[in-house]
């Protein structure tokens, strides 16, 4: 596949970096990243992903636009209010770059699709907002063989951990199991800065890209914290040895998927 | 002895379990943080148990939920 001229000239700032050159952008062209949450993560997240030209874009959430969105969610304008999310996302996309193809996927994941939606996927980028979604993403990962993002936002604190099969912990390794219903603020009464989708997002995006690429070092066996207050990043080295984890160690005690049940504040409204 | 918590090297009295050090550094929702201790992890029920040694880095992992 050779380049039109308008390519050329969309992508010029990185086929430039010797790190992408024709043959990296190439590879994004032909990549298929998925995106589960389309709000303060997935958001931005799938700006970058669309505008950096990777060719297949699925997203997938089952919510419509809320005004009380728009503080974070980027990818949504006031004029999308009560509008689908993933369609709302899939125009702003589109507009951005015509060469991306997405892919919809009006739902909420659960052990029943989650398999069938990651299994054409080269990536896979968690923004959702739960324990249940988070550990159901990270078990199917493991059990699919596929790489993925991990990441939650709260307050003015992120976090981050890229999973790549056979290097290294996955999210179980480090957060054993949900924590009880409630215990820990996940819900919209905790609140978050908006710009910290934006930071952390953007890294999931990031670490998406460098994978496609085959490029640099990803975030596996690290959790890299962000604490905007006090403007601080850190990179946590994980433990290496992960052969007892329930469900990506030697001898796995988790071999089906899981339906966590949900914080009840959460049930009404995922946004 | 000094030990490294979260990156911030500092004084503790001698014989400091992971329980004590939870306690004195405030940590958020002490019940669920997952700790490692020279980049392995230390199991929960092993909290009161484990003693910390001069020299150790330790390090709190939260869970953070939040995303959409």
């Amino acid at each position: 596949m050779a380049f039109t001229n308008e390519q050329l000239e969309r992508y010029s700032r990185h086929i430039i970096l010797k790190e992408v050159g024709a043959k990296g952008q190439k590879k994004l062209l032909n990549a298929k990243v998925l995106i589960i949450g389309a709000g303060g993560l997935g958001a931005p997240a799938a700006l970058y992903l669309a505008a950096a030209g990777v060719g297949t874009i699925g997203i997938a959430d089952a919510d419509e636009v809320d005004l009380s969105n728009l503080q974070r969610q980027v990818i949504h304008t006031t004029a999308d209010v009560g509008k689908p999310k993933v369609e709302s996302a899939r125009e702003t996309m589109e507009a951005i770059n015509p060469d991306v193809t997405v892919k919809t996927y009006r739902l909420y994941i659960d052990s029943t699709n989650i398999t069938d939606l990651i299994k054409d996927y080269d990536f896979i980028i968690d923004g959702t907002d739960n324990f249940p979604a988070k550990f159901l993403i990270n078990d199917a990962c493991v059990m699919a063989g596929k790489p993925f993002s991990h990441a939650g936002i709260i307050r003015f604190k992120g976090q981050l951990m890229t999973y790549v099969p056979g290097q290294g912990p996955c999210y179980r390794c480090v957060f054993k199991e949900p924590p009880p219903k409630d215990a820990v603020p996940t819900c919209k009464q905790a609140g978050v800065i908006g710009a910290m989708g934006g930071v952390i997002g953007s890294l999931q995006a990031m670490e998406a890209i460098k994978y496609i690429l085959g490029t640099g070092d990803l975030l596996t066996g690290y959790l890299l914290t962000y604490d905007a207050l006090k403007m601080e990043f850190r990179k946590i080295k994980l433990p290496k040895d992960h052969s007892g984890c329930a469900v990506c160690g030697d001898e796995p005690t988790i071999t089906k998927l899981i339906d966590y049940e949900l914080p009840s504040c959460e049930l009404k409204s995922q946004g | 002895m000094k030990i490294t918590v979260a990156g911030i090297a500092k004084e503790y009295p001698q014989g400091l379990t992971v329980r004590k050090l939870i306690e004195s550094e405030n940590v958020e929702t002490p019940e669920y943080v997952t700790v490692t201790i020279n980049d392995d992890f230390v199991e929960s029920g092993a909290f009161d148990s484990t003693v910390l040694n001069e020299g150790d880095n330790v390090e709190f992992l939260y869970f953070m939920g939040g995303g959409r």
